[in-house]
């Protein structure tokens, strides 16, 4: 572990995230100021805070669905080196997402006509596995997160909240991402579910994926994680 | 010929000018094979419609050392061929012909003639409508638009729909061809059985539409393909057994006549014999024929 | 650092102007000033300096209201209006395929580059399709301009492009205007699909069609993509079907591109008021 403590996978530099709004006299809000952090490889990386902190809002400029006003954010990448997510081309971005980079948002977001076997197979599917394969993965996956058989070919738009919850991390977790990033993990769980959720994250870390979560939840998260930041 | 070349016209019929006009733009279609070329169609002492592109462009090419022939569906008696047979001799004074092997320009509507054409020999064609395009798309320059950038896609659903509606391609005349592998040409209403005659042909043929104000042309040896499928393949008229009541002849396009003696009872039948009047006459003769005997 | 090797349209300067335009047309016109024609000249500056990269596989996205210049856009590459200015850089996504110049080509090549090449579906079916020939007819016209010559390979070809784009084959000869609107759009797809084009451009495909029928025929697109790793342009004013189906996205507005990026920062964190607007608006 020596050697990976000393090589970070992400560096948060003097990270600022405003916004303008346009729409409102071009008001300016500014949730991330002057944010600066290091997360080791490996490691589960918990940020947390009340809400309007502006946690969120840097998992969201690290996966570049924001804009970074000012500041970097070093991320040392298996394919492309080191880089800084909040320049590179929106290319890159898009090749790190597919191969590197998981994002698991609070909420799931699928259109209502996929079914749920096929929503977990996506992320599979998209890196180049056969559909069989895919399929019997996914199906082991849905059996893990407790996802009543008879369910799998409906879509999980007609599920209770923490079953969406549970596929909508079980498809973040799925794909083996190098880093992913969890936007309040476990929410709107029970505590049954809670415990699924700190298994994913410690099964994660054991085959070397960093997790970087944001949560209020620091009861439940605490536990498991190896460095902690308090917004 | 009885009628004398009179000095009140120019030597056929229209200015000097004007017959260059319409042999650059000739020597343009000939460079251009199955391309429509404008020009400007002069007035006529005959209404546009009755084979005035056909005769300028007779007027423009023709010498006092030229021998003409003149036929209209194969025939050289017909009224419309005698009008324009006479309207050229009277004001270029040449001598005229039946015969196609004796003729040097021959000007034809509907028809090639039969006997094989030579090389010094060239074939005037009188067209009505010009562009095969207009059954797709009848904007004018949308089509010159297609024409240009050889876009037939249109024009090929056209004969894949003929094929699907009617199970097999049901265009009778004015087939399409593509001319030198390039442009596609509208072959007037020459029957299927001549369309092939164009191709490689040994002859130029100039077409001419006075009232569309186009002339084109096949030059000698040019390839002309006509719109057909691996599966559903061109075909020409033909039926078996057919045969000229008049000649024998089984190898010539055929045209069909009711006959009925009149005063008689009798109901009459029908009958065909070789469009081709002249050549039927030609084949008569040479079986011991005279013309006393008909 | 990035794979440069698997570009396939690159678009540079594009300008569409209709008119000779003025010196003060650039100080009077563009989103800023709210129109795109010149109240000086009247010249529109239908499309102004349009510059983006399409990638292998990739779904780009261009959103903006009418007037914005989207389809003009569109038209231009589609080669159907030709640039007052600018390039369109088109290369086979392949290993070692050298770039071509659409707007230099001559015509005859262009046609039958866009008949290859590209694959266009309208918004409008009588514009994609010729309402007087059969549905089959219209589905076989590239492969007839691409010289398909024999009518029982041809049947076999339609018959393929039917079933792929879920329509019924039994109806091959009917007429298209027994067919409904989301059927016809499949027509299109079909049609545009059967040359194996490099580059499918999607103008408004769902708009006009009831919410079950553009579902339905976004999931085929969806499906289309995904199996064939199809190029796709689309264009669109609902950024629901833009957020459906495209990764990145443009913003147009009065002719100019406001905005570019990934489609879920459009959506979440849009940097141009007028963005700001279309998604406040939308949401």
């Amino acid at each position: 572990m020596v050697t990976s403590m000393t090589t970070p996978i992400v560096e948060v530099r003097d990270l600022n995230k405003s916004f303008v709004l346009h729409l409102i006299d071009g008001r300016t809000i500014s949730p991330v100021q002057s944010m600066s952090f290091t997360v080791f490889p490996g490691q589960h990386f918990l940020i947390w805070g009340r809400s309007g902190v502006g946690k969120t809002s840097v998992l969201k400029c690290i996966y570049r669905t924001y804009i970074s006003t000012s500041g970097s954010i070093l991320y040392h990448s298996a394919h492309h080196g080191v880089i800084d997510m909040t320049t590179i081309p929106e290319r890159v971005v898009l090749q790190l997402r597919e191969q590197e980079i998981g994002y698991c948002s609070q909420f799931l977001k699928v259109l209502p006509r996929v079914s749920a076997l096929d929503i977990m197979t996506e992320p599979l599917r998209r890196m180049g596995m056969d559909k069989e394969q895919a399929r019997e993965q996914g199906s082991a996956w849905l059996t893990r997160l407790r996802i009543a058989p008879h369910l799998w070919q409906a879509s999980p738009v007609t599920f209770s909240g923490g079953e969406q919850q549970r596929i909508n991390l079980g498809r973040a977790f799925i794909g083996k991402p190098r880093l992913l990033l969890l936007d309040e993990p476990t929410a709107s769980l029970d505590s049954g579910s809670k415990q699924i959720v700190l298994d994913l994250i410690h099964d994660a870390k054991a085959h070397g994926t960093t997790v970087v979560t944001v949560s209020h939840d620091i009861d439940t998260l605490s536990t498991l994680a190896d460095q902690q930041l308090a917004l | 010929m009885t009628e004398q070349h009179t000095n009140i016209y120019n030597f056929g019929f229209i200015d000097e000018d004007s017959k260059r006009e319409v042999r650059r733009q000739l020597l343009k279609a000939v460079a251009l094979p199955g391309h429509q070329v404008p020009f400007a169609s002069r007035d006529l002492p005959i209404g546009r419609g009755w084979g005035t592109g056909g005769l300028q462009i007779t007027m423009a090419i023709i010498a006092a050392s030229d021998t003409l022939k003149v036929i209209d569906q194969g025939d050289d008696e017909s009224v419309n061929a005698v009008n324009l047979r006479r309207l050229l001799t009277r004001t270029t004074g040449v001598s005229t012909t039946v015969d196609t092997q004796a003729a040097t320009i021959i000007q034809t509507r509907h028809r090639i003639p039969e006997e094989q054409m030579r090389e010094d020999q060239i074939l005037v064609l009188q067209v009505p409508m010009v562009d095969p395009l207009r059954w797709v798309e009848p904007n004018l320059e949308r089509a010159t638009v297609m024409h240009g950038e050889a876009d037939y896609g249109r024009m090929w659903v056209y004969m894949y729909e003929s094929v699907i509606k009617a199970g097999d391609i049901r265009i009778a005349t004015q087939y399409p061809v593509i001319v030198a592998g390039r442009y596609m040409m509208d072959t007037t209403p020459i029957p299927r059985w001549d369309v092939l005659r164009l191709h490689n042909a040994d002859h130029l043929s100039l077409f001419g539409a006075g009232r569309e104000k186009r002339v084109y042309a096949v030059p000698p040896y040019t390839t002309v393909e006509p719109l057909e499928f691996e599966d559903f393949r061109f075909k020409t008229e033909y039926a078996e057994g057919q045969r000229c009541h008049r000649c024998g002849a089984t190898n010539t396009f055929l045209t069909g006549h009711f006959v009925k003696s009149p005063g008689t009872d009798e109901p009459g039948h029908w009958v065909t014999s070789c469009s081709d009047a002249s050549y039927c006459d030609k084949q008569m003769v040479a079986q011991g024929w005279t013309e006393a005997q008909e | 650092m990035t794979d440069v090797a698997s570009w396939v349209l690159n678009v540079t300067g594009l300008t569409k102007r209709y008119g000779l335009g003025c010196p003060r047309c650039a100080e009077s016109t563009g989103p800023d000033h709210g129109s795109s024609q010149c109240p000086f000249c009247q010249t529109v500056h239908a499309c102004v300096n349009a510059g983006f990269t399409l990638y292998q596989g990739e779904v780009l996205g261009i959103v903006g209201e009418s007037g914005s210049g989207k389809s003009t856009l569109m038209q231009l590459i589609n080669l159907t209006i030709n640039p007052t200015a600018g390039e369109i850089w088109y290369r086979e996504p392949t290993q070692d395929s050298t770039a071509m110049n659409l707007v230099t080509m001559d015509g005859f090549t262009r046609r039958h580059f866009r008949n290859d090449r590209l694959g266009i579906v309208h918004q409008r079916p009588e514009l994609g399709l010729n309402m007087r020939f059969s549905v089959g007819g219209n589905v076989a016209e590239k492969l007839l301009l691409a010289n398909w010559r024999h009518i029982g390979r041809i049947r076999e070809r339609i018959t393929e492009l039917m079933i792929q784009t879920e329509l019924p084959p039994e109806r091959i000869d009917d007429d298209p205007n027994t067919f409904s609107g989301g059927m016809l759009q499949r027509v299109q797809i079909a049609k545009a699909l059967s040359s194996n084009p490099g580059l499918l451009l999607l103008d408004e495909v769902t708009s006009g069609l009831d919410l079950s029928v553009q579902a339905r025929v976004l999931d085929l697109i969806r499906r289309i993509q995904w199996e064939q790793k199809m190029t796709m342009l689309l264009v669109s004013h609902d950024l629901g079907v833009i957020k459906q189906l495209a990764r990145r996205t443009i913003v147009m507005k009065n002719g100019f591109i406001v905005e570019s990026g990934l489609t879920d920062q459009i959506l979440e964190d849009p940097q141009h008021p007028y963005t700001q607007l279309l998604v406040s608006s939308a949401l």
